[in-house]
């Protein structure tokens, strides 16, 4: 059995560009994906034709382009050419100014802008609409005399557990657990088969070493690099990235080491239902990138999802993962309050451990 | 010619001889198209709100029935206690908490600013900024009834209106965007893992030697290599487009044709790095590896979740590398808006530039004497 566990490995550093790949690839992901991903919008190139030329269609332009979220890409002369700077697909939104503007905003106190937002992009186009009516309402409240008169509510906006609205706030979680879910079953599914298809396999089932054996051996060095991996990851998203540490470390290593565990079990059970390495791979990665991606709520928020995804999303581990992940560092959570999905995890774990070494036996 | 022939009959033969490759290659890419392309949505409804009412007066009443009315909000707690709504909002039970304090009306009354909290949960930095959008938009609407109540309908009615159109997605249906976008991820991981594991296993499991003291050309390998997974990609490109035409009823609004004509480019560019990869490793392991390093960053750089212009200059300057932001660009132009061939000139130019040099790296790279 140390035997067993010390061939693998030896087997495994030999083999010294897949360790450099196996260490480069997160260090490079986090990084890039910490510092390059955010779903603010800025820079939004925007388009204006102003029927007006006036001093409030003037002003107002001046206001909208000065702000972060957008650029002023050009004037237009004419309602036809929204259609052309569109289908060009750089300028996102076009602000159409109503002829004598400024006269009817003071004469009858009644302007129109018109925004006009290229929703292809429907999620863009939605911000792009809110921002800019923000920035106009603004605007307008700038123009009126303050009435001391009236009472008026004044909301104060408070943010909690990220008070910046730093997006790497929500994408370390998740990175994390693409790298450590992907990393870890594509690794221990690959390694199973290619003893399988290299028939080295066939010498190791008649050994004296039991099924149970062979899997715990396999098992075991991939759960130490993948636990130094995320301790890597873990010191580069706090040192680099700055996100904060807010929970018990100790809770959040276990939780991590629990999780590897499980895509591990995961990596086997793949391997022990394909019979190359490249269906091994295309299973691990084809079938696991795009779905822990979309349906762990990595991105996208798993509530406003339609019913039926709610339920399928119940079957990604990592979804679970995430929750914890983003408790712990961003809230301070602690095992009561996570001990939900911890359980969740262990029983996928034991799950694919008690269907891989089942299908592992049927095999002897 | 004729040993080109036989060399794509062996390699079809020995991707469709494995029973678990059609489901994966066919099967497969249509589930994933089918169900993911469902979760992208950033549209904000039903927030989960607990409202502490310090005042209890007619005014908070009211200011809180508004809340209780919009789409957006849902009040799932009342509580006396900010301690356990706060508790609430780290269990993720409420998403956002509205805090009326005491003397919110006599405030009101008095002329005077009444303040109030609206606290988000912001793990999620965008839908938070949204969230509070929302909330603080309500509360504007509110202050406008106040003033109406006061003044008059004269006073409220001022202003600059702002109606807005969204222009190709009417109904804003994010499935539009999103069916184009996952169909070219899911072809394009078919192509470039499939091509990428090809060559690197004839050298390991040593087949490769056999091939090279075959008559075989150089090219006519090269090609014989690369057509079959062409083929089973472009398959399942139109299979996917029929699924966007006929399930989530997206009509290509542009040239079908063009579409068709720049995705055969594009598909020789993924399957140019795919043998790229495959020549310069030594396992398929490494090749895996390496395969996947460079999906993950090209998907998540795309464009197609997070939005490019917000990048930094320098990750908008990986893209320049990212075949994938061309193409799916290029594919919402042409299905949604009907872009015609000289909108989309330079990302086809930028496609045609990529796939002649990686294939023209990856021939070079490949020596047929190993």
């Amino acid at each position: 059995m140390k035997d067993f566990i010390i061939k693998e490995f030896k087997q495994i550093f030999r083999d010294y560009r897949s360790m450099i790949i196996l260490f480069g690839i997160p260090i490079a992901q986090i990084l890039l994906f910490g510092f390059a991903l955010t779903l603010d919008l800025k820079n939004a190139h925007i388009a204006v034709l102003d029927n007006a030329k006036d001093e409030h269609s003037r002003k107002l332009t001046e206001k909208i382009a000065s702000s972060e979220y957008f650029i002023l890409d050009r004037h237009l002369n004419s309602a036809d050419e929204i259609e052309d700077i569109f289908k060009e697909g750089i300028v996102k939104e076009v602000l159409v100014f109503e002829p004598n503007f400024s006269q009817n905003l003071l004469k009858t106190g009644q302007a129109d802008m018109q925004i006009i937002a290229d929703a292809s992009d429907p999620n863009t186009a939605n911000m792009l609409v809110n921002y800019t009516s923000a920035i106009v309402a603004n605007y307008q409240q700038s123009l009126l005399p303050s009435n001391p008169l009236n009472g008026i509510v004044i909301p104060d906006v408070k943010f909690k557990y990220n008070k910046e609205l730093k997006s790497v706030y929500m994408f370390v979680p998740g990175v994390i657990t693409i790298i450590l879910m992907l990393v870890s079953a594509m690794m221990t599914s690959i390694s199973i088969a290619r003893e399988k298809e290299l028939g080295t396999m066939e010498i190791l089932l008649v050994s004296p070493i039991k099924p149970y054996q062979i899997i715990v051996g396999k098992v075991i060095p991939y759960l130490l690099l993948s636990f130094i991996n995320f301790l890597i990851i873990l010191v580069l998203s706090y040192f680099v990235l700055g996100m904060p540490l807010g929970g018990n470390m100790l809770l959040l290593m276990s939780e991590s080491l629990l999780f590897i565990f499980m895509a591990l079990s995961l990596g086997i059970f793949i391997s022990t239902v394909s019979n190359s390495q490249q269906t091994a791979m295309l299973l691990s990665m084809f079938a696991l990138l795009l779905p822990t991606i979309l349906l762990s709520g990595f991105i996208f928020p798993i509530k406003n999802m339609p019913t039926i995804l709610i339920w399928i999303s119940n079957v990604m581990p990592s979804k679970f993962f995430i929750i914890i992940v983003k408790d712990i560092m961003l809230k301070g959570s602690g095992l009561m309050d996570v001990w939900f999905e911890t359980l969740i995890i262990l029983l996928f774990t034991l799950f694919f451990m008690a269907l891989s070494i089942k299908k592992f036996k049927i095999r002897l | 010619m004729r040993s080109l022939r036989f060399i794509i009959e062996k390699e079809f033969k020995q991707i469709f001889r494995n029973k678990m490759m059609i489901p994966i290659i066919f099967v497969m890419p249509i589930v994933q198209l089918l169900i993911l392309s469902y979760t992208a949505t950033f549209e904000i409804k039903n927030v989960t709100l607990g409202v502490l009412d310090m005042d209890q007066s007619t005014s908070s009443h009211e200011l809180v029935h508004q809340f209780d009315g919009s789409p957006f909000f849902q009040i799932t707690t009342y509580s006396h206690s900010l301690n356990e709504l706060e508790k609430k909002m780290q269990h993720g039970e409420i998403e956002q908490i509205i805090n009326i304090p005491f003397g919110f009306e006599e405030k009101l009354i008095n002329g005077q600013f009444a303040h109030i909290q609206i606290t988000s949960d912001a793990v999620n930095g965008s839908a938070a900024t949204l969230m509070s959008y929302y909330a603080s938009s309500i509360v504007m609407d509110y202050n406008k009834k106040i003033l109406v109540s006061e003044q008059g309908a004269v006073a409220s009615n001022k202003g600059i209106a702002t109606p807005f159109q969204f222009w190709y997605n009417t109904e804003l249906d994010y499935k539009k965007y999103m069916v184009p976008g996952i169909l070219v991820l899911l072809v394009t991981m078919i192509g470039a893992f499939l091509s990428g594991m090809n060559i690197v296993r004839e050298k390991e499991i040593g087949t490769i030697e056999q091939l090279n003291v075959t008559p075989i050309k150089k090219h006519e390998f090269i090609i014989g290599k690369l057509l079959p997974f062409w083929i089973i990609a472009m398959f399942d490109l139109i299979l996917g487009l029929t699924i966007a035409r006929w399930i989530f009823d997206i009509h290509i609004v542009g040239d079908l044709w063009l579409i068709f004509a720049v995705a055969s480019i594009y598909l020789l560019a993924i399957l140019g790095i795919g043998l790229l990869i495959s020549t310069i490793t030594d396992t398929q392991q490494q090749a895996m590896f390496l395969a996947w390093f460079f999906m993950v960053i090209f998907i998540m750089l795309s464009g197609l979740f997070t939005p490019i212009e917000s990048m930094p200059t320098w990750a908008q300057n990986v893209n320049i590398i990212n075949p994938i932001t061309y193409f799916i660009r290029f594919m919402r132009q042409v299905i949604l808006k009907g872009s015609g061939l000289m909108d989309v000139m330079s990302d086809i130019i930028s496609i045609s530039i990529y796939a002649v040099s990686v294939l023209g790296l990856a021939i070079f790279r490949y020596k047929k004497v190993s």
